[in-house]
């Protein structure tokens, strides 16, 4: 066993651990129907934590997504609102997320700028043009919403006389998912990625266009992030420009569990998939426990995170004492 | 009288902000981006400087309190102000620290909950709750100095998992509490907010300890460079362990005046994003997120700036929502005008010219 | 066609702020050859080498390649007309597996999605044209691999691409000699196959092993280009350290030293070593005494200073001050037993650029004081002062950033921070590495001073008239292993040349040595 797939394996485990504590200790919690909804729950977490993924592998990292997401929301309802039919409202978003990260991109790479600091400008500038647009919640009003999607989930199985579907907020989410590993093990633009945040003057020396990349890698993080906030408007069916504040923290933090070194150059999109949903079950079994109080799943998180960056570490030292 | 008063305080600005300027001191980008700030206001809100001398009282004493916006912003800006002072100095090894907020809400929560629950008195629910926040810099210290964790990631755990644990001190309630020591913290006047006074002992005790001793020298010099410094035979690691301690007992002092503040304990939301506030002061202060000479007074000129800013905004009618985006330029003009491509662009047209 | 000069070189010059890198060098390369660039630190084989392959723009000159004049913009550009370099750190990616790293950014695609079966045949045939007599796992993670294995990747890279001219960059300096000699193999597998190599090394044995020319490089000018069979081994050393030899054979002792008998010990070293660094060895270090370190770059120098600093600790033997047993663990637990050291990387690890003069001076007295205790302003005020005017620092004032001063001074303002700490032993290593004439006199002057107020002082220098001007003795090195130790009559420069140019152990180049 190869010990650099020792983070993902962790990582695994624990969401079995999770999941089968779920059904030991409640039945109904590894039904179809809960698995389902943790899928659909947590999709719009999943879509910008594969674009997080992207950005955090490449050595960077991009704290504007939660405004991007509330940005997206808010734009859409109030297009929408006014008349615009929801597909090109949404099209006109996407562009405006991949060119938004783009910029962001272009600061960083051509002046060489703190990632850091960037998106933090970033993250206030989107927030605040989302509040330009609305500062109050806008129920978004459309047949596409109140129809069209709720007609897209897949009916997968049938449990007594109730339907099990597959919402298409899941549906979403496993797209992104696929799309995120085959562009990450199955593009030259994925391997770049890897090669630049892994060793960046190497990089450059092995002929990667690092500029590029990296203008590209905040691009699809601005894209993730509006696609998931539009994610967010099929489930929810109103724009918010004050919603998610603090979202970035939870997309890296999935990450970070999911085996992504926050250094750069590691990482899997299966297992940001993975953090999410550790962090979603951390979640639902809080619910399901009813008594057991939100801030164990804090303090929880908190701890797996330190036990994967150790874990981490560990690995690195080793490496570097060879 | 009232115009004397005036230009008097504007002549006094001016020659100080041209003393700055003569000793090439940093604090002179911050202070005069400030002072541009207030002359637009001079001209177009003309109320924001009234000022007002009304009675008060601190703890049964007459005293004199003054009212008015100037008073807000200092009022508003000490909690970042202080944050900021131990963010300059985490900055100026190198690190930064991104949990100063949730360990604001676990030093708010002891006071409170220690105050409340075991009716202890308001000094040892104080010290506690200082404790506590240094406890938390020895953690993020750990990680760092001695476990060599990338400083964001190390202080990413506590960010997380502080306000959990903030939760789970004050067993997810709202703690209210209101004795009358540990409210006046935050709220007490003498002539000038206590909060303002606390973040220039602050500043004024940080400033002595690092320049009467050698450690804010040792903590330039690592910033600068950690390898020639270490080779130069200092501990580079207790230096930087030094640091992030320092940086949580700070965070415990912005806590108690905005949980002293608010009259209560909310763990959720006590210091919530203010991580961000302080790193950008900092940063706006002119010291570099990469480390080195680090400028303790800008920093808290750079809080006060960011405050006045969205005073001034919400003086002008400016939808308080709208606030975000002057920050955001603020932040991407500072970082542009420290890049070396804008740097050398800047100098190679000053040399034409 | 085979033999043709296939890469020509003319004139190039290269300029950095205050130092001429490169001036007017020339430099050629044949189609099935391998060609040695030799010389010591500062020579310009690097610069050369960078802007060949398009790392740095050049300030003058032409590179020609099958005829045409190109010029080389980037690595990537450099690639594409056929030249590919392997550097001495490795330049490949440590978190990609070693078929990853052979086929970067050639990835073959299918609609662009990468067709990994491929990419794995097509670095299996490149692994396989070098002919290793064991296996390479394409799996695994490069990190993973040896020094060794990882620069037979990048040698692999390189066929990926089918390059004309590969040039290897101080290849063998972290490899053992097993695997020294596999790359050996390689490369003449290479030179068979018809690739022109450029081999940038400073060993001499590995030299002669595999070149068939040897081109000299020296403070950034070309002092020649050899055929190997036709130069003697010491000739090749004299020439890189810049005598030639009949002044080497004349050249006598420029000072002369008292007796060191009967002088007291400072520090001993029993079987001192570590692995991988320097292997254990034997020294004594006396009150009022320079003793030298020679030994070309790599033969362990600046890894015994190293070891003595408590930068790397020694994991063997024993290490005594004043028949005091102690061990250096950190450069802060050396500095408490009175050692003091000048490293050799000043911008890396000597001078902190941003502060001024007078801090980099009062750093190691404050390192010793502890961060409690500061040095009264004006204390370090006087300090400062005082060496700026005793080792005649020209800085504008005390309070100048050290960066802004020049090489010879920032050297002098670290050797202020040691004084200031009065060190029982100092260790200088390369202290007049890349300055100029009149700095490196002062300092040359200084040392002997400190050594006439009876301090020990342990002198690194790639130059061996340096070190023999300035020591009573010399301990010479060559693979990290002490070979002897000369003094009195013995040393002489011409002694050390022919130490560090006699054989180790194996023949393989007998005939050259016959020369002499």
């Amino acid at each position: 066993m190869n010990s650099r797939y020792l983070p993902l394996v962790i990582t695994a485990f624990v969401l079995a651990l999770l999941l089968g504590a779920g059904g030991f200790f409640f039945t109904n919690f590894i039904s179809f129907r809960v698995i389902i909804n943790l899928f659909g729950d947590n999709a719009f977490v999943g879509v910008t934590a594969v674009g997080m993924t992207f950005v955090i592998i490449s050595g960077g990292i991009d704290l504007s997504v939660a405004s991007v997401i509330a940005f997206t929301t808010i734009f859409i309802a109030q297009t929408v609102n006014n008349g615009m039919h929801p597909l090109v409202s949404m099209a006109l978003v996407l562009i405006l997320g991949l060119l938004f990260g783009a910029i962001q991109g272009w600061f960083i790479s051509y002046f060489n700028l703190p990632p850091f600091l960037v998106t933090l400008a970033g993250m206030f500038f989107a927030r605040g043009v989302g509040f330009i647009i609305n500062d109050i919640s806008v129920a978004i009003k459309h047949p596409f919403y109140s129809e069209t999607i709720r007609g897209l989930a897949i009916p997968v199985a049938q449990v007594g006389r109730a339907v099990v579907r597959i919402p298409f907020t899941a549906q979403c989410l496993i797209f992104f998912i696929l799309g995120g590993t085959l562009l990450a093990a199955y593009s030259r633009f994925g391997r770049n990625v890897y090669a630049i945040g892994s060793n960046e003057t190497s990089a450059r020396l092995m002929g990667v266009p690092v500029d590029q990349i990296k203008i590209w890698v905040y691009a699809l993080s601005g894209f993730c992030a509006t696609a998931a906030g539009c994610v967010v408007t099929f489930y929810m069916q109103s724009g918010n420009s004050s919603s998610f504040v603090g979202l970035e923290m939870d997309a890296i933090a999935a990450a970070v569990i999911g085996g992504t070194l926050l250094t750069g150059g590691v990482g899997w999109v299966a297992g940001t998939l993975m953090g999410v949903l550790i962090l979603g079950s951390i979640q639902s079994l809080i619910t399901f426990q009813g008594s057991l109080n939100n801030w164990w799943a804090k303090i929880f998180i908190g701890t797996l995170l330190f036990l994967f960056i150790s874990v981490q570490q560990l690995l690195n030292r080793r490496l570097k004492g060879r | 009288m009232r115009i004397a008063g005036i230009i008097v305080f504007w002549l006094v600005a001016l020659a100080f902000l041209y003393w700055t300027r003569r000793s090439r001191n940093v604090v002179f980008w911050p202070l005069l981006a400030l002072a541009c700030l207030l002359v637009f206001n001079l001209f177009f809100t003309p109320q924001f400087f009234r000022l007002e001398l009304r009675e008060g009282s601190f703890f049964g004493l007459p005293v004199a309190q003054l009212y008015g916006v100037p008073i807000d912003v200092l009022n508003h800006a000490s909690k970042v102000g202080i944050l900021a002072v131990g963010m300059t100095l985490v900055i100026a090894v190198g690190g930064i620290d991104l949990s100063v907020g949730a360990v604001m809400a676990i030093a708010g929560a002891m006071m409170a909950t220690l105050s409340v629950q075991l009716e202890l008195s308001p000094a040892v629910c104080i010290l506690a709750a200082l404790g506590a926040g240094i406890i938390a810099g020895m953690w993020n210290g750990f990680l760092v100095a001695v476990m060599g964790i990338p400083p964001m990631v190390a202080t990413l755990i506590l960010m997380v998992a502080g306000r959990g644990v903030a939760q789970l001190i004050t067993d997810g309630q709202i703690i209210i509490f209101n004795n009358p020591i540990l409210t006046s913290i935050g709220n007490a006047f003498l002539l000038v907010p206590v909060p303002f006074l606390l973040m220039l002992v602050l500043l004024i005790v940080t400033w002595l300890a690092t320049r009467v001793t050698a450690v804010g020298f040792l903590i330039e010099a690592v910033g600068d460079n950690e390898v020639a410094t270490h080779r130069a035979g200092v501990s580079s690691q207790s230096i930087k362990f030094l640091v992030y301690v320092f940086c949580g007992f700070c965070a415990a002092i912005a806590g108690l005046v905005q949980t002293s503040n608010i009259r209560s304990a909310d763990a959720n939301n006590i210091g919530l994003r203010l991580e961000l506030d302080a790193i950008m002061s900092v940063v706006i202060g002119g010291t570099a997120m990469t480390g080195g000479r680090f400028y303790l007074a800008s920093s808290v000129v750079g809080a006060l700036l960011i405050q006045a800013l969205t005073t001034t905004m919400y003086a002008k009618d400016v939808s308080p929502v709208v606030a975000p985006v002057p920050k955001a330029l603020v932040i991407l003009a500072v970082c542009l005008l420290q890049s070396e491509r804008v740097r050398r662009f800047l100098a190679s047209r000053r040399d034409a010219a | 066609m085979e033999n043709d000069t296939f890469l020509e070189l003319k004139g190039i010059t290269k300029a950095f702020p205050g130092v001429l890198a490169l001036d007017k060098v020339s430099f050629s390369a044949k189609r099935g050859e391998v060609h040695a660039l030799c010389g010591e630190n500062g020579a310009g084989k690097s610069t050369l080498i960078k802007v060949l392959t398009g790392v740095y723009p050049g300030d003058g000159g032409k590179i020609g390649l099958d005829g045409q004049t190109i010029v080389p913009t980037s690595p990537r550009n450099a690639e594409t007309k056929g030249i590919s370099t392997v550097y001495q750190e490795v330049n490949l990616i440590p978190h990609l597996t070693v078929a990853e790293n052979i086929c970067l950014g050639r990835e073959d695609r299918l609609a662009g999605v990468i067709r990994w079966r491929r990419v794995w045949k097509r670095a299996a045939a490149a692994i396989k044209r070098l002919d290793l007599k064991f296996d390479i796992n394409l799996d695994a993670q490069l990190s993973d691999c040896s020094i060794a294995i990882q620069q037979m990747v990048a040698i692999a890279r390189a066929l990926d691409i089918d390059a004309k001219l590969l040039i290897l960059d101080e290849p063998t300096s972290s490899l053992d000699d097993a695997e020294a000699e596999e790359l050996f193999r390689i490369m003449r597998t290479l030179r068979e196959q018809g690739m022109g190599i450029v081999f940038v090394t400073h060993f001499l044995d590995q030299v002669y092993r595999v070149s068939d020319h040897i081109t000299v490089l020296r403070n950034g000018e070309l002092v020649g280009e050899f055929t190997a069979v036709e130069l003697p081994r010491l000739e090749l050393v004299s020439k890189m350290v810049g005598k030639n030899v009949e002044e080497v054979k004349k050249l006598e002792k420029r000072v002369t030293f008292t007796s060191v008998s009967g002088r007291k010990t400072v520090v001993s070293a029993r079987r001192l070593g570590r692995k991988g660094a320097i292997n254990p060895i034997d020294f004594t270090l006396n009150e009022g005494e320079v003793v030298g370190l020679a030994g070309l770059l790599g033969s362990g120098r600046s890894e015994t200073a190293n070891l003595l600093f408590g930068v790397d600790p020694a994991d063997s033997g024993e290490l005594e001050i004043d028949g005091r047993r102690i061990r250096p663990d950190s450069p802060a637990r050396a500095m408490r037993y009175g050692f003091g050291m000048l490293t050799e990387d000043r911008k890396f690890s000597g001078i902190v650029p941003n502060l001024s003069v007078r801090e980099n001076i009062i750093l190691a007295m404050q390192a010793k004081l502890g961060p409690w205790r500061k040095i009264p302003s004006r204390r370090a005020n006087e300090i400062a002062d005082q060496f700026i005017k005793a080792l005649d620092i020209k800085t504008p004032s005390r309070e100048q950033q050290i960066k802004n001063l020049s090489g010879g001074n920032q050297q002098k303002v670290i050797i202020a921070r040691w004084l200031a700490v009065h060190p029982r032993l100092l260790i200088l290593d390369e202290p007049t590495r890349g300055i100029d004439v009149g700095a490196k006199a002062e300092i040359e002057g200084l040392i002997q001073k400190l050594r006439e107020e009876g301090m020990s002082l342990l002198l690194i220098s790639s130059e061996l008239e340096e070190v023999v001007r300035n020591s009573s003795r010399v301990i010479v090195l060559r693979d990290r292993t002490k070979i002897t130790e000369l003094s009195g009559d013995n040393l002489t420069e011409r002694s050390i040349l022919e130490v560090i140019a006699s054989q180790a152990k194996d023949d393989a180049t007998k005939e050259t040595l016959k020369c002499e």
